[in-house]
């Protein structure tokens, strides 16, 4: 079976763009359409959120975009009835970012059957530990071919980065600086030296930055470091402004791939 | 040792540690040092001393005489209303405080509900000299003003917590972000026995000083160092998690946690999780959770803001699974009546929190030679303006 997420590292080696949003957000039935637009103006990957109530490592923006998906009635059943023919109209690799609890309680089986089936290719459970997830979930995962994507930080030891380049076929997703979602402890992507350890490593997964990327001069310094960058908080802010879905996606995106 | 934490950190399979790797550095050194650092004799004895004559224990377990009579049993009242500060919490803060110190950190945070640990925590920074910022959900500081009064006159900062419904879960999650954001000088001082392995295990060893000084207690009143019944409120379960700590593997003392359940059970406004929570992950623990088919966090409701908590700790729902602790729930309206009758019969006046233990005496049977320890962790004095227009006193 094609693995969208490999493919696309192998195609596209550098400056890749993704980009998270939060399903259901700012309406119910933005989720498919923001999909579609983010791929027609050329962004790499995609990760969609599944909103949930006390998201621990999430700042204020994608709290309160969590909470106006809830309250728009989004949950994984309806998300993933918005998704079922999503393959039909585009390729682009997707990836579920959420928490555990709601997956849990859904049933991490049932969510890792159904997510494959829809062709989603990797999932992000932040608060998932690698243990738990090597001791129970590993051969659930692989047997839907979905990718598991862990974070790492500043302070992740090398012992710890090879552990979990050991246990996943995606990419690793670092955190740039310690923070949660949208921080703005300073410089985002001044800590060169951790970029520079990890990516003298030699891991087997590319990397992507991600955590206070949100313009054009944060995403290239963190292409400089790594395989590309996640943007999400500032992605949610831009669908905040007037405008149409359409324009808003489309103005942002630019703004990011060329100075303004 | 079938009822402590196992080497991974769980109760049976309730614990663990659900963080973001954000987390890990800071939960990994606090896993890998804490019981090292408890054992160090200059620890123990720094910590005692502060419990001697800071704390003000060992706290009197008292013979209640009058109310004995009205149950027709023998009723002793672990008397943790009396620690310095007004309630058990500080015990913890204290121990954790001292760990913090140890493990070379400069800045404390830390979460509250009604306030109580709020107060514990900036009481305990006070004496350290150390900075504290107290995370509150916004609806909590507007109801417990006295106690955010407490906690700036101690010098801490209070942030209010205005995410999701702005109360003790809204600002435990605001504290976890805190640490996110300052992983390498600060200290999360939790309140309870909840949140990511270490933290109950080590909250519930601070606060095992309850049940170890009732055990001595109670032998030099009784004989018997083993009562019938340990009776404790249950929020998240630090004062019954401290006064079961010795008993849990004595299955002859039956342990009783009485939990809230606020306007009743099925009324919609509850917290009593053992009731209507089911398993989930919150705080970084596995354990019972109220939460929605979608599992999406739910707000509790009690009178009492010390156990207003969706959750519970891991350690108490694995008493609740494996059947070794009796779970009781009583009603606001229970709990004020309790409140009056210990206030009328006894000249105490408790906690609502502690109240919800006192209103099971009347559900357990005790027979006249049975003897009941209440854990009463702690004073209604911040509970005043509550009491005065639930009982009608104003201006009488």
């Amino acid at each position: 079976m094609e693995n969208r997420i490999k493919t696309l590292f192998v195609q596209k080696p550098q400056e890749l763009l993704s980009v998270y949003f939060t399903a259901g957000y700012p309406n119910l039935e933005d989720t498919v359409p923001t999909i579609l637009e983010l791929e027609r103006n050329g962004v790499d990957l995609i990760e969609i959120g599944m909103p949930f109530s006390d998201p621990l490592a999430d700042g204020p923006t994608i709290q309160q975009s969590s909470e106006v998906a809830l309250r728009n009635g989004m949950t994984i059943p309806k998300l993933f009835e918005q998704l079922k023919d999503i393959r039909q109209q585009t390729q682009i690799p997707l990836v579920l970012m959420g928490y555990l609890n709601p997956v849990m309680q859904y049933g991490v089986e049932k969510f890792c059957s159904e997510a494959s089936e829809i062709g989603i290719d990797g999932i992000i459970l932040p608060d998932l530990p690698l243990a738990d997830y090597v001791r129970e979930y590993k051969g659930l995962f692989e047997q839907h071919h979905l990718s598991m994507v862990f974070l790492i930080t500043p302070q992740t030891t090398e012992q710890r980065i090879r552990e979990i380049d050991s246990h996943t076929d995606g990419f690793i997703y670092m955190v740039s600086s310690a923070s949660v979602t949208g921080g703005t402890n300073g410089n985002a992507v001044a800590n060169t030296d951790y970029f520079q350890r990890v990516s003298q490593m030699g891991l087997q997964n590319p990397g992507i930055i991600g955590f206070g990327i949100h313009n054009h001069e944060t995403f290239t310094e963190a292409c400089n470091h790594a395989s590309g960058a996640i943007i999400g908080s500032a992605f949610i802010k831009a669908l905040a402004q007037e405008g149409s879905l359409q324009q808003n996606i489309q103005t942002f995106i630019q703004s990011i791939k060329q100075e303004a | 040792m079938k009822y402590t934490v196992d080497e991974n950190g769980f109760y049976g399979r309730f614990g663990g540690s659900y963080i973001p790797e954000m987390l890990y550095p800071n939960v990994e050194e606090l896993r890998q040092n804490y019981l090292l650092i408890m054992q160090e004799p200059d620890f123990q004895e720094e910590m005692q001393s502060l419990l001697k004559d800071y704390v003000g224990r060992p706290t009197p377990l008292y013979f209640a005489k009058r109310l004995s009579e009205k149950y027709n049993t023998n009723i002793y009242l672990k008397r943790e209303d009396l620690n310095h500060t007004g309630a058990h919490k500080i015990n913890n803060t204290v121990g954790q405080v001292l760990m913090a110190k140890r493990l070379g950190k400069k800045r404390i945070i830390a979460e509250t509900g009604a306030g109580q640990h709020g107060v514990a925590t900036a009481t305990v920074c006070a004496l350290m000299g150390l900075e504290c910022i107290v995370y509150m959900g916004e609806v909590d500081i507007q109801r417990q003003a006295p106690n955010v009064a407490r906690m700036k006159m101690l010098g801490a900062t209070v942030v209010p917590a205005t995410s999701g419904s702005k109360t003790l879960k809204d600002a435990t999650n605001e504290a976890i972000r805190d640490w996110i954001n300052n992983p390498e000088d600060t200290y999360y001082i939790i309140g309870s026995v909840v949140g990511p392995h270490p933290y109950p295990d080590m909250v519930a060893r601070f606060q095992s000083v309850i049940s170890e000084e009732i055990k001595a207690q109670l032998k030099e009143k009784t004989g018997s160092e083993n009562p019938d019944y340990v009776v404790a409120c249950v929020g998240g379960g630090s004062n019954a998690a401290g006064a079961f700590y010795h008993y849990l593997d004595t299955p002859e003392v039956k342990l009783v946690a009485v939990e809230a359940a606020g306007l009743g059970i099925d009324s919609g406004e509850s917290a009593a999780t053992s009731v209507l929570g089911r398993e989930g992950i919150i705080h970084g623990s596995r354990t019972l959770l109220m939460q929605t088919e979608d599992g999406q966090v739910t707000e509790p409701y009690s009178i009492s803001a010390g156990l207003d908590y969706p959750g519970v700790g891991p350690l108490h729902a694995h008493l609740h699974q494996s059947g070794r602790a009796i779970f009781e729930s009583i009603t606001d309206d229970e709990a004020l009546q309790a409140v009056l009758e210990l206030t009328r019969l006894e000249g105490i006046i408790p906690a609502l929190e502690s109240a919800h233990a006192l209103a099971a005496l009347g559900r357990i049977g005790a027979k006249p030679d049975e003897t009941i320890v209440v854990n009463l962790s702690g004073r209604g004095d911040k509970d005043l303006n509550t009491y005065l227009d639930r009982f009608e006193l104003h201006g009488k």
